[in-house]
């Protein structure tokens, strides 16, 4: 069926994870759960993108650690990030010599790498895969916004790019983690057009997932501990709530966001919350996966939000179109 | 009280113009580039009508410091160029006119540029 | 709710940004560039520079400071709470060639920094460089004849 829940029957494993974040993310509520920072945020490199790639390159290699996996026992890498053509993540995992296939998802990258991995291990044709992302403040504000000394104000509903990478280890066998079914998105376009608030361009694409997969999975909101969205953000995670509940689906309960969890709203100023493939990927392996591995969380739906527009589009007055792919988890 | 007034003036005026673009950057999520852009044309235009010397003559720098007073150079420039080269001023006052600011802006920035390495937020 | 009905909805529950106090910070931090650029003139009439000199090194000075602030990474902490203060003035088109230079750096010198520099604050020279022309077209025929 067209748009139906993908369902793994022999449940593929995440056998560890890790992730590297820069300072402002490091004095956030979640500071002390991440496997590594730098209060340098070049990250001992000549640049911002290659800052981003090095990240990668040390979440990568804190993953493999963790889980006690060599470099040759990857069968594949899918990697992503937010830079032109990928290449934060190509310069990253270069010196490891895995197979490599890069993703472009925006922000819903992590999902988007999941999603994939889980059905190629689930089909048994990889036996383990690194899923990664990233993203860099620094070189998102250049890439997308305006040069980091030029002065301007940002309104309130614009979010933080979060600066972290993120590896997540999958395998047939290993761990209680497991994936047991995944949701592909479609693109949704809202008609919004202002970057200044990615969470109202991203929310429909979040609501029309989720109000796909409890109508055809027959589950409630309730049936779950945590729904987790990957970084709509103050903004993005209210107006999520107002459209589920118009489709008679009340998230009330126990819908949360990593925008919202990484940075400290009162304390850090960081206006709607935090956004980017690194949001997402810090969130779930530094706090997410703790609480799975101790049974604090059991069943979660993980679903990440991406808006894919460009620098071009932007110019050239289109909208910004958005996906959200979803991932249930159950510990 | 003329000394007060000689450094309220500007204040007032210059703040003034400020405020208009802060409402227009809040309301419009109007991009700084087209705000800079909107207020450089108005100084040209105001100063063509000759409403924008009369202002300097009252607010000076309040007139002058802004952008608007970009475009008065700009103007100022052409008009003076016109009547001492004739049609060729049509080509080369305006930038004749802003040429310190440009040239300022191009020398400093290249050398801070070389100075200065970019830092995070 | 279809797109246009979706976007007035977004746009009326958007948390708004605090228009009064970004307009108090933009008239404080704007008045105060303007009375120390007529203190800056007066300090280099004082000096004793001619006026209209005097006038032109003032711009200049501020140029040279603003590019300064925005090299230590000053700027943009003060344009955060001055919003349109800072942007209005001739700082506000000096940190605009400044800041796109020294990040750009990164990518070279010519292509970088010398391509880049004028990223941001070249529609300001374009758009008054032509607007300037067409004044001096009117002028050139008509000349003072249309001015009030």
């Amino acid at each position: 069926m067209n748009g139906g829940i993908i369902h793994l029957y022999n449940e593929p494993r995440i056998i560890s994870s890790a992730c590297v974040v820069g300072n402002e993310e490091h004095i956030g509520p979640l500071g002390d759960l991440f496997d590594g920072y730098s209060s340098d945020p070049r990250f001992g490199m000549k640049t911002w993108e290659s800052a981003e790639s090095e990240m990668q390159r040390r979440a990568f290699l804190y993953a493999l650690k963790k889980g006690s996996v060599k470099c040759e026992d990857i069968s594949a890498v899918f990697a992503g990030d937010l830079q032109n053509q990928c290449v934060a993540s190509t310069y990253g995992l270069l010196p490891y010599n895995a197979p490599y296939i890069g993703l472009y998802g925006a922000c819903s990258t992590l999902a988007e790498g999941l999603v994939l991995s889980s059905m190629l291990i689930d089909s048994k044709k990889l036996c383990t895969v690194a899923v990664s992302a990233s993203s860099h403040f620094c070189a998102a504000e250049r890439q997308f916004r305006f040069p980091l000394e030029y002065g301007s104000q940002r309104p309130p509903t614009a979010q933080r790019t979060v600066t972290a990478a993120g590896t997540f280890i999958l395998s047939q066998s290993g761990a209680d983690i497991r994936i047991c079914d995944v949701l592909i998105g479609r693109i949704c376009d809202s008609g919004i057009s202002d970057i200044s608030n990615m969470g109202a361009a991203m929310a429909p694409a979040a609501a029309d997932t989720l109000c796909r997969y409890f109508a055809q999975s027959q589950k409630r909101p309730s049936d779950f501990d945590l729904i987790l969205t990957g970084d709509l953000g103050y903004e993005g995670i209210k107006i999520l709530k107002d459209l589920c509940f118009a489709k008679g689906l009340d998230l009330s309960g126990n819908l949360n966001d990593c925008g919202l969890l990484i940075y400290s709203a009162s304390e850090q100023d960081v206006h709607a919350g935090g956004s980017g493939c690194g949001c997402s990927a810090a969130v779930m392996s530094g706090y997410i996966m703790k609480r799975l591995k101790d049974k604090t969380l059991k069943n979660i739906l993980l679903m990440c939000t991406g808006a894919m527009m460009s620098p071009t589009s932007l110019l050239q007055g289109q909208s910004i179109p958005s996906i959200a792919h979803l991932v249930h988890i159950r510990g | 009280m003329e000394i007060l007034w000689k450094y309220a003036a500007p204040f007032i005026f210059g703040g003034f113009l400020c405020v208009i673009a802060q409402i227009f950057i809040d309301k419009t999520r109007l991009t700084p580039a087209r705000i800079l852009v909107s207020y450089v044309v108005t100084g040209v235009f105001l100063s063509a009508i000759g409403v924008f010397e009369p202002l300097i003559d009252i607010f000076g720098f309040g007139a002058k410091t802004p952008l608007l007073g970009f475009g008065y150079i700009l103007a100022k420039g052409t008009r003076e160029a016109i009547d001492n080269y004739g049609a060729m001023g049509i080509v080369t006052g305006g930038i004749g006119g802003a040429a310190f600011g440009i040239g300022a802006a191009i020398i400093f920035g290249y050398v801070f540029a070389l100075l200065f390495k970019g830092k995070s937020k | 709710m279809n797109k246009e009905n979706y976007k007035k909805y977004v746009s009326m529950r958007a948390e708004k940004s605090p228009v009064f106090k970004n307009c108090l910070f933009a008239f404080l931090i704007g008045g105060a560039i303007c009375s120390f650029s007529q203190l800056l003139c007066d300090l280099y009439v004082l000096l004793g520079i001619p006026n209209d000199a005097a006038s032109i090194l003032v711009s200049v000075t501020l140029i040279f400071i603003a590019g300064l602030l925005t090299g230590i990474g000053t700027f943009d902490k003060i344009a955060k709470v001055g919003g349109a203060g800072t942007l209005v003035p001739i700082t506000g088109f000096a940190n605009a060639v400044v800041s796109p230079a020294i990040d750009n750096k990164a990518e070279g010198f010519v292509l970088g920094l010398g391509s880049k520099m004028f990223i941001i604050a070249g529609p300001v020279l374009v758009y008054g460089t032509v607007a300037s022309a067409i004044y001096g077209v009117f002028y050139y025929f008509w000349g003072g004849a249309f001015s009030l």
